[in-house]
């Protein structure tokens, strides 16, 4: 009995060891990818055209769910806080209030969840039937170098894309809240519009779109880099697809923080 | 032209390849037999530089591949061709865009010139009406060719084969069989080729090596294979259930 527990004791320890350094190792895997798709930058103009497939397939294809989920978010958030507000006869801060949240957080945020479930996924998936299908191997087979072919045009769109689709999403957002602000509030279209545009400021724009760019750089890295992993058929692919799917989420949360509290926190 | 010099790898616990030394000259039909996951892919992914032996050393054109940086290996695989056992063509492109890849990355030629080279691989390989289609709309023997059309679209000297004839009707891999002999008596490569498929062996080969546990336990010309004393390669060759052959 005694050695039994010592034996699971033992192969718990050794389970999560391997687990932190098949983490570290993949960390390092993905940090390397992203340098290495820094270095092929250079190819930009050579693959324009596939730069452009790619922000269609990540950005215009996505604009039906970014439009009902940035609408119907506007909305929830305009109904939550006009309720509640209301009580107090301080409705008239709904519009404020609205493009503040969507500015600084919501705009990239809801528009990262969208991203990472549309197009992140799918780019893990891709690349990982690619993988396992030996693919990739033909493309080093003729010389041809993954990164610059698959990677860095995905990158580079989803760095283009998130930021653009977060504006889309923010204006969105915005019209969502001024339509309960009219009909459930009785705002005016004119006053809330007024006081919306009263109230944007320079940083919070900035600062939306850069978390929108940091991002699109993480979610579409992170996507590829377990794609370029996914082993064993498609078990494997569908390991990779989900892993990118929960990564992303987290990071965009951890890193949303971080970029919040440097310039928010005081820092800056 | 490719020698593998005391190769050993590891997978885990289970010893692939163990100490496995070889030499294929140019212009030969080397052809390695052995059951399924005895390693034989594993030696053509050596070959390419994929993957690194544990021990040992593979020279390509006397070159050491194992080891070597990016730039060596690339220079090397410029030499290479590889019809991968599913034939790995990208989804998204078409035949003709596929079977043009490595030309139009490497910018190797004007987009007629590139065409003319296409079109007479195409018409090599008898696909000179699938071009436009994709790969979605080919059946599994056409993909093989398209891969191969690719392998040697930049007339390599060195063509690996992974399977060619495996998942094929007769027919089909017949056909297959005398595109791999064509290959050698137009383009004069060296071909290495991993099968299972004895017909296929003893058809193309010059010499056949069977690798067992690990191990080369026999190679020489079809003629010694077939006359081999070895129960293990006797057991393989004529395909008994009974013998030393374990599993």
């Amino acid at each position: 009995m005694e050695r039994y527990k010592l034996n699971r004791f033992y192969s718990l320890f050794t389970d999560t060891g391997e687990r932190i350094t098949h983490q570290l190792k993949f960390t390092g895997f993905t940090l390397i990818l992203i340098f290495k798709t820094f270095l092929t930058l250079r190819f930009v103009f050579a693959k324009r055209g596939e730069i452009v497939k790619q922000m269609y397939i990540s950005g215009v294809k996505s604009m039906p769910v970014c439009t009902i989920v940035a609408l119907f978010g506007g909305m929830i958030l305009a109904l939550h806080t006009g309720v509640e507000l209301a009580k107090f006869g301080q409705q008239e801060l709904v519009p404020t209030l609205m493009i503040n949240i969507m500015n600084k957080e919501m705009g990239s945020f809801l528009t990262s969840i969208i991203i990472t479930a549309f197009s992140g996924a799918a780019m893990a998936a891709e690349l990982g039937t690619m993988k396992v299908s030996e693919e990739i191997d033909a493309l080093e087979m003729m010389s041809i170098n993954p990164v610059a072919y698959l990677v860095m045009p995905r990158v580079v769109s989803m760095m283009i894309m998130l930021p653009t689709l977060s504006i889309y999403t923010i204006i969105l957002g915005v019209a969502g809240g001024g339509i309960i602000s009219y009909f459930q509030l009785g705002i005016t279209t004119e006053a809330y519009y007024h006081k919306v545009f009263q109230s944007i400021w320079l940083k919070d724009m900035y600062v939306g779109l850069l978390k929108s760019f940091v991002f699109g750089l993480m979610i579409s890295s992170i996507s590829c880099a377990n794609g370029l992993k996914a082993e064993g058929g498609a078990l494997g692919v569908g390991q990779a697809t989900r892993v990118s799917v929960v990564s992303s989420y987290l990071l965009v949360l951890i890193m949303g923080y971080f970029i919040t509290a440097l310039f928010y926190g005081g820092f800056l | 032209m490719i020698e593998f010099r005391s190769v050993s790898k590891k997978y885990g616990s289970n010893v692939v390849l163990d100490e496995v030394s070889f030499n294929i000259e140019k212009g030969e039909t080397f052809v390695i037999i052995g059951l399924s996951g005895a390693g034989k892919t594993t030696i053509l992914r050596h070959i390419a530089g994929f993957i690194n032996p544990d021990s040992g050393e593979v020279l390509v054109d006397d070159i050491r591949m194992n080891g070597a940086g990016s730039g060596v290996r690339i220079r090397l695989r410029k030499k290479m061709g590889f019809l991968f056992q599913s034939g790995a063509l990208i989804n998204w492109l078409s035949v003709r865009e596929n079977v043009a890849l490595p030309l139009v990355e490497h910018k190797l030629g004007s987009m007629d010139e590139i065409n003319r080279i296409v079109d007479e691989k195409l018409n090599l390989l008898q696909l000179g009406d699938a071009g436009d289609k994709m790969p979605s709309e080919i059946s599994g023997g056409m993909k093989k060719r398209v891969g191969l059309a690719r392998a040697i679209v930049r007339n390599p000297d060195i063509i690996l084969y992974d399977e060619p004839t495996s998942g094929l009707d007769p027919v089909m891999s017949a056909r297959i069989n005398e595109l791999i002999l064509k290959m050698q008596e137009k383009l004069d490569v060296t071909s290495v080729v991993v099968t299972h498929d004895m017909e296929s062996a003893y058809y193309i080969a010059d010499r056949i090596a069977m690798l067992y546990n690990g191990k080369i336990i026999e190679c020489g010309t079809p003629e010694q294979i077939r006359a081999s004393d070895d129960p293990v390669v006797k057991q393989f060759i004529e395909g008994r259930i009974t013998g030393p052959i374990e599993g």
